[in-house]
């Protein structure tokens, strides 16, 4: 949290490589106090959020959240007591995910991990923490990198017209012009029109690919919206967007990392 | 006289090959027709000169306008073969009713030139006009049988040639598939540690790792192996997956050892086991267990490999899973033909069962 013991998290599923990656950071590092483990994507969010560190190490693939979800999710949650923890990406092999670090001037390690790369990430990562130190802006570069990484990859799968939705025995044709909203809901995605509420059984994040992006905007991590049925987006003191839709009284907050989409002509 | 030639490459190339087959018509016909009715080599070779030319643009005229008519009333879903051959009674026709047509016109063309009055088929006799039908059809019937021929074999040997590629990219991608890179390179990190906090476990490892990779490296040459070696190269993956994942993997296998002599093609099931972690276990937060079972079932042997993860509707569709299927399914159609065949099930409790048929060797 401060210069003089910056903490760390350090997610990775696999036991044999987070214990070497805590191990390489103490011989490299040793004042960096790993203050948690996590196996999985929703524990490095629950604990990152509750502990704050000032770095995050995310391995890329991981059970439940990947650590590009993990890392928009935290963005998403993370309060104002706190800046936001530096991230440094962890991946075995992946040259798209690569090229988009690349991009977006993430830092990432390589698996498995070489000393020398570790230490020149440390470096890096010290200076980062210094100058975090002088001017505390760490969020909306964070937010502007993760919308990079989170836009860079575009499935272009034919966009659904419409949905199909078990019922018991039966299933019901709802068309996506209908839709209001879609919520994540656990594994299933609720689905809201003017005036019903279905519950697909698929994941949002398998859902999203099939819509229409142009017509469908993602604003939140569990919300897609259909642009033509908000109304109007209301910005209060502390920044924070609420969208109003047309025929609903449902609100909507609009997160950080999508409040870009938001903006006067 | 007719040439059922494939396409030319080029119009002189294909002009100079046409004058090529004309002259030597010409020259033999002429040859048979001086020393057999004993005529005028001059004018000889003069009349089977116009006659050949005639001939060969009336069939190949004839031959040219009734492919294109069969090509626009039966599209045919097949090679470029249907597009110049319009099959024997139409091509029998053409040969026919060209040469009728070629002799007639190549006579009366060289009448004109000499100034004699040589007397056409049509106003000859009966037994002279079947005469000079009989020669003039010897020509036509024996390029259009060479040439058949000849386009059958090309065409035999393209598809012997697509075969053999598709096999080699095949082949590949089956190499390519089983040497997922995020895996080699996540067990290669996980030896890494290993090496230096337990050697002994990183050799055994390291041999898992040997045996995996000749395993695979084998697949793509050697036909079969025992359901025994099947299930070993699977135990050493397993392995392999165990140290990364740790308890999250909870493998069985069940392998009855009347069974364990019975060739499979290897690494079949490999596939389905990668699919199983990759979609089913991997992303489970608790992971879970993966059966690999083998049984007799009314005559078939019956593989399966299930999985308690999260089962099939959180698979995205487009993340790879097709390929493995597709390439198992390939490999048995091939091997078996209709005789197998690959069933994809949810498990009862949550998690995907995949189930192969195949019929006993």
């Amino acid at each position: 949290m401060n210069a003089v013991h910056p903490s760390a998290l350090i997610a990775e599923d696999e036991p044999l490589l987070a214990e070497n990656l805590r191990a390489e950071l103490a011989r490299l590092w040793p004042e960096l106090q790993i203050v948690a483990m996590a196996a999985h994507g929703q524990a490095a969010v629950d604990q990152a959020l509750a502990l704050k560190p000032s770095i995050c190490f995310l391995d890329i693939r991981m059970p439940g959240l990947s650590g590009l979800e993990a890392a928009a999710a935290m963005a998403e949650d993370w309060g104002h007591d706190a800046p936001f923890p530096l991230l440094v990406f962890v991946t075995a092999y992946d040259q798209y995910a690569l090229q988009a670090f690349e991009h977006a001037a993430v830092d990432y390690v390589l698996k498995p991990v070489q000393p020398d790369r570790l230490a020149q990430t440390v470096q890096r990562l010290k200076t980062a923490l210094a100058k975090q130190q002088n001017a505390p802006s760490g969020m909306q570069a964070a937010v502007d990198q993760l919308r990079a990484l989170l836009g860079a990859p575009a499935p272009a799968a034919p966009s659904l017209r419409l949905l199909q939705i078990g019922v018991g025995n039966a299933i019901l044709m709802v068309p996506v012009d209908e839709v209001q909203y879609f919520e994540a809901a656990d594994k299933y995605v609720r689905v809201l029109t003017a005036s019903k509420e279905h519950l697909l059984r698929i994941s949002l994040r398998e859902l999203l690919p099939q819509l229409d992006a142009q017509r469908f905007w993602q604003v939140h991590r569990s919300l897609v919206v259909r642009a033509d049925a908000i109304a109007r987006a209301q910005r209060d003191e502390a920044g924070k967007i609420t969208l109003h839709l047309h025929g609903s009284a449902d609100k909507l907050v609009v997160s950080r990392l999508y409040s870009h989409l938001f903006k006067s002509m | 006289m007719p040439i059922p030639s494939p396409i030319p490459p080029t119009l002189a190339r294909w002009l100079g090959r046409q004058l090529l087959i004309i002259a030597l018509i010409t020259v033999l016909l002429s040859l048979f027709l001086v020393v057999t009715f004993n005529q005028r080599i001059a004018l000889t070779l003069l009349y089977t000169f116009c006659i050949t030319v005639c001939c060969s643009i009336c069939v190949q005229g004839i031959r040219t306008g009734l492919a294109w008519l069969v090509n626009r009333i039966v599209i045919e879903p097949e090679s470029g073969e249907a597009s110049h051959w319009p099959g024997w009674p139409l091509m029998s026709f053409s040969i026919v009713a060209g040469t009728v047509l070629g002799y007639t016109l190549g006579n009366e063309l060289a009448n004109q030139i000499t100034g004699l009055n040589s007397p056409g088929i049509l106003d000859s006799s009966l037994r002279r006009g079947l005469t000079i039908m009989l020669i003039s059809l010897v020509p036509g019937v024996g390029l259009t049988l060479y040439f058949l021929n000849r386009s059958r074999l090309e065409a035999a040997e393209t598809r012997v040639q697509t075969a053999q590629r598709q096999a080699a990219e095949n082949q590949l991608r089956l190499l390519a598939s089983q040497l997922e890179p995020h895996m080699l390179f996540n067990t290669l990190a996980n030896l890494r540690v290993l090496i230096g906090l337990d050697p002994a476990r990183a050799q055994a490892m390291l041999d898992q790792l040997i045996a995996f990779l000749r395993a695979t490296l084998n697949a793509s040459r050697s036909s079969s192996h025992s359901l025994q070696d099947e299930f070993a190269r699977l135990a050493d993956y397993l392995a392999l997956m165990q140290v990364r994942m740790g308890t999250r993997l909870r493998p069985t296998l069940d392998l009855p050892p009347e069974l364990a002599a019975l060739q499979i093609p290897p690494l079949l099931l490999q596939p389905l086991v990668e699919n199983a972690i990759k979609h089913g276990l991997e992303p489970a937060i608790e992971g879970g267990e993966l059966r690999v079972s083998a049984r007799l079932e009314a005559g078939q042997l019956v593989l399966e490999v299930a999985d308690g993860g999260v089962g099939l509707a959180a698979t995205p569709a487009a993340d790879g899973t097709h390929f493995g299927l597709h390439q198992i399914r390939e490999r048995i159609a091939t091997r078996y033909g209709s005789a197998a065949r690959l069933d994809l099930r949810a498990g009862t409790a949550g998690g995907c069962i995949a189930t192969l048929y195949l019929p006993m060797p």
